[in-house]
């Protein structure tokens, strides 16, 4: 092993392998018992308690702390799994200081929240542990269902489906289940395969059948979905990518930041892995923030987000703005790139700083280079095709309450869908929804 | 800086903390460790009649949490002291001698005779301690062979003892009380009755403070079966402070001095002890759950306030609130306060909300955006809104003037005091004349 974070272009091994462990173990060491219980003594029990209608699933927070700390966390866990069956992963990846840790009224009284992530995950993990799966189906109702997409949403849906008695197909493109939470999320906060160990533990409900490597438009279309099944939800996240627009885009060493973190996701070695000496990640969300902190823990030396507008207007938040930071990466606010330089190969990126004027963002004139081997596009993704007879509303499938279509029989739900952020815990809300609104649908 | 040293009964000490007879109090090692920390005083752990006691050989205490783990409340089933009787004489002597300027009292419990009494005072005066504690009180145990609350509980035992030590003693005689009877007053009659000094309250309260659900054994366990114990601590305060209360201000026993004891853990505590009517308090779950350090800051605390307050010395503190404790018929019904909530200070919990709604008189409303307000037409001044609210301060009782409207009622809030005995609800109200 000769390469180091100095070696230049796109190279695996920048490290020592033991750093890769380390750097990629879990974000959050998980709560012990005694934490826990520490934890979870600081709850005041709110009435009609804030951090609940802070959860996109809402959870009722509140009795599953009590019931943590009154030592009983499976049935906290069942409380979680009631409202939200992917309560273990959104344990791990919401951004809770947007949601519940941000509405919990002791961040307003001494600006420490309860650790409603972490304790929820405590009481998830507990129950998951013990291989219990906490929900039973109903009698089969004779009706089927066809879900696109293992994702939170296709799973959340598929779940609360099953569960009332329905058979479920899932299809997905993709040749494992679980959506971005096997390929998109940052692998420090779902370490030893959670993705795949609580997709295996959420298919024990029975009645759901999981086909992979099964793309809708490709193997099979909306319309014979439809004449097979008697109902269809589509939660198949967004294929594109948005394109850069910046002169040089197409040079080798210009990829997407979502393909970077699904190799990085799959690789079975992360020595393995190549990545930038110098790497620039475009864009101001979670997939930037991911994308960046991942690259600069695979040993790139130098990680640069650019980011188009302010701190303050930034999707990812705070709490991960400090995080990247922390791990070295350098945020430069207020530029975009104006072009990829190099001949053949990336060397660099010209960025041009901006200012608003209403509600448009113009360059300033001035510009600036930055050293690059590697640029990681995170500038947001598209729908891709689009089923016939769909409606679109800014650029996502157009839904009404509980996630119908303008299609009759079909709903759907998650990133793919209008409404709500693009977050796993809204779109497990959006999934579970939907199948409740099939479920009256079927059985009338 | 105030002076916080105290005579009681003659007795001095630097400050008015004693450690109570218990677990802490049983060796010299422990005592000589408690006088370096600063406290004023111990009463050493009850010494019995040869051949000694035995203890149980598995746990002996039992305990109530608060939120983080916070010791509430402890139960208790150890006994007196369990070494040979000369050993503890011979340990109070070397003490007493070592620290002369601390308070040195013994606590006794031999049985229900005369010449038992009579065998051991001169032991116990021969080793220089300042004054005996009979120890009518301990529940559990010793109680079963008729000592303890088994004399407490009956007045004549009482005062029977307490006339045979005052025969038989030059020292101070303070008769430790039970709280496990029905009125109080009765067994501090009797012991001043008896001749006895002070009375010193409460000993522990008789308590079973939890059970495995696995063993279905009462706790603290000894071998699948559990024996009520004593409990003591920051939960018995309460109860602590009202009996100490009936006995300053019962017109039979008023002047009496009283040494106060029972989950004092804080210089708050024990200067409320002193406010009603205590010339010491006597510590013990406070030391054994925190250590013996913990007397700084009762003492800090303690000196703190009453500079605050131009208190000088610990005789201008005690009994001062004892004139105002009083029976509920003659509280002031004019007296008419609504809750009011500082919107600045809330943090949107909504726990007042939820008491007042579920369990008392719908008088706090919520609005969508979370804004709790205090409906004056429904609020009865409960207080439970102010007792349930996680930040002190947040809400508070405010009194209505006199002339103005109360919305509840629909009546202006009267200028002069009336009570109980004169409303005409009462039955038997007399009528002013």
């Amino acid at each position: 092993m000769t390469n180091s974070p100095f070696t230049p272009g796109i190279v695996p091994g920048r490290l020592q392998p033991e750093a890769y462990e380390a750097n990629f173990a879990d974000l959050h060491e998980p709560l012990d018992g005694h934490e826990a219980l520490v934890a979870a003594d600081r709850c005041y029990f709110c009435h009609d308690a804030p951090c609940i209608t802070a959860c996109p699933t809402e959870i009722d927070i509140p009795l599953f702390i009590r019931q943590i700390a009154t030592g009983t966390p499976e049935a906290a866990a069942r409380t979680i799994f009631h409202q939200n069956i992917l309560g273990g992963m959104c344990a791990r990846v919401c951004p809770t200081e947007t949601l519940c840790e941000e509405a919990c009224v002791r961040e307003i009284a001494e600006g420490k929240p309860v650790l409603i992530g972490q304790l929820q995950r405590y009481a998830t993990d507990t129950l998951m542990a013990a291989g219990v799966h906490p929900f039973t189906r109903a009698a089969p109702t004779g009706k089927s269902v066809a879900v696109v997409g293992a994702g939170p949403a296709g799973l959340a849906c598929a779940h609360r489906l099953a569960m009332h008695g329905h058979e479920v197909t899932i299809y997905d493109a993709r040749p494992k289940g679980g959506g971005l939470n096997e390929y998109g999320i940052a692998a420090y906060k779902t370490v030893e395969n959670f993705a795949e160990a609580e997709l295996d533990w959420l298919m024990k409900i029975g009645g759901i059948t999981l086909e992979t490597g099964k793309a809708l438009g490709v193997d099979m279309t909306l319309d014979s979905l439809k004449a097979e099944f008697d109902a269809v939800f589509l939660g198949m996240g967004l294929a594109g990518v948005n394109a850069l627009r910046a002169d040089g885009e197409d040079k080798a060493g210009v990829m997407d930041a979502v393909g970077f973190i699904s190799d990085l996701r799959q690789a079975g070695d992360l020595s393995a892995l190549p990545v930038g000496r110098n790497v620039v990640v475009i864009g101001g969300g979670m997939t930037a923030i991911d994308a960046a902190v991942q690259s600069k823990l695979l040993g790139a030396e130098t990680v640069t987000i650019l980011y188009r507008r302010g701190r303050d207007a930034m999707p990812a938040s705070r709490y991960e703005q400090d995080l990247a930071a922390s791990k070295g990466v350098r945020i430069v606010f207020n530029a975009m790139p104006v072009a990829v330089l190099g001949n053949g190969a990336v060397t660099g990126v010209r960025a041009e700083y901006t200012r608003a004027e209403g509600k448009s963002l113009m360059g300033t004139g001035e510009t600036f280079d930055l050293p690059a081997d590697q640029v990681l596009k995170a500038i947001g993704q598209t729908l891709g095709g689009t089923p016939d007879g769909l409606t679109l509303s800014d650029g996502k499938i157009a839904v009404t309450d509980a996630g119908r279509t303008g299609v009759s029989g079909v709903w759907a739900g998650g990133d793919c869908a209008s409404g709500g952020e693009d977050l796993t815990v809204t779109a497990v809300a959006e999934g579970r929804d939907a199948a409740e609104d099939i479920h009256k649908a079927l059985v009338g | 800086m105030a002076d916080l040293s105290t005579n009681f009964l003659g007795i001095k000490s630097p400050n008015p903390f004693w450690l109570a007879s218990a677990p802490p109090t049983d060796k010299e090692y422990n005592v000589v460790r408690a006088f370096k920390a600063g406290w004023g005083g111990v009463v050493w752990k009850t010494l019995g009649e040869d051949p000694h006691v035995v203890n149980v050989n598995g746990p002996r205490y039992g305990a109530i949490y608060g939120a983080d783990r916070r010791l509430l409340g402890l139960n208790n089933i150890e006994l007196i002291t369990d070494r040979p009787l000369e050993v503890n004489l011979r340990e109070i002597k070397a003490v007493k001698r070592a620290w002369p300027d601390r308070a040195m009292i013994v606590s006794l419990m031999v049985p229900c005779e005369e010449a038992a009494w009579k065998r051991i005072l001169p032991l116990v005066e021969d080793t220089g301690a300042d004054g005996i504690e009979l120890n009518f009180g301990c529940p559990h145990g010793m109680s079963e062979r008729g000592m303890g609350s088994a004399v407490g509980q009956v007045p004549e035992y009482i005062e029977m003892v307490a006339r045979w030590c005052k025969a038989n003693t030059r020292m101070p005689v303070i008769v430790k009380l039970t709280p496990n009877i029905t009125d109080i007053r009765y067994p501090a009659r009797a012991a001043k009755a008896g001749g006895a000094d002070a009375v010193s309250l409460i000993n522990t309260i008789s308590s079973i403070t939890s059970v495995n659900l696995d063993t279905m054994s009462p706790e603290p366990s000894i071998d699948g079966k559990g024996s009520h114990g004593g409990y003591c601590g920051p939960a018995v305060k309460p109860i602590a402070l009202n009996m100490v209360a009936e006995i300053a201000r019962d017109p039979e026993t008023a002047g009496l001095p009283i040494s106060g004891i029972g989950g004092v853990t804080t210089w708050r505590d024990a200067a409320e002890f002193l406010a009603l009517g205590c010339g010491t308090v006597q510590v013990c779950t406070a030391a054994m759950t925190y250590g013996f350090k913990v007397v700084e800051e009762m003492k800090s605390g303690l000196s703190q306030w009453m500079d605050e307050k131009g208190h000088g010395s610990i005789d201008e503190i005690v009994g001062r609130a004892v004139p105002n404790v009083t029976d509920w018929q003659y509280l002031n019904l004019n007296y008419v306060t609504k809750a009011r909530i500082d919107q600045d200070s809330c943090i949107k919990c909504g726990r007042c909300y939820a008491a007042c709604e579920d369990t008392s008189h719908q008088a706090i409303s919520m609005s969508e955006e979370r804004v709790f307000e205090v409906i004056d037409e429904e609020c009865v001044a409960c207080n439970l809104c102010v007792n349930v609210c996680p930040v002190e301060n947040c809400i508070t009782m405010e009194e209505l003037e006199p002339g103005t409207m109360d919305t509840r009622t629909g009546k202006v809030v009267e200028p002069d005091y009336a009570n109980w005995t004169t409303h005409p609800n009462n039955p038997g109200a007399c009528a002013a004349e």
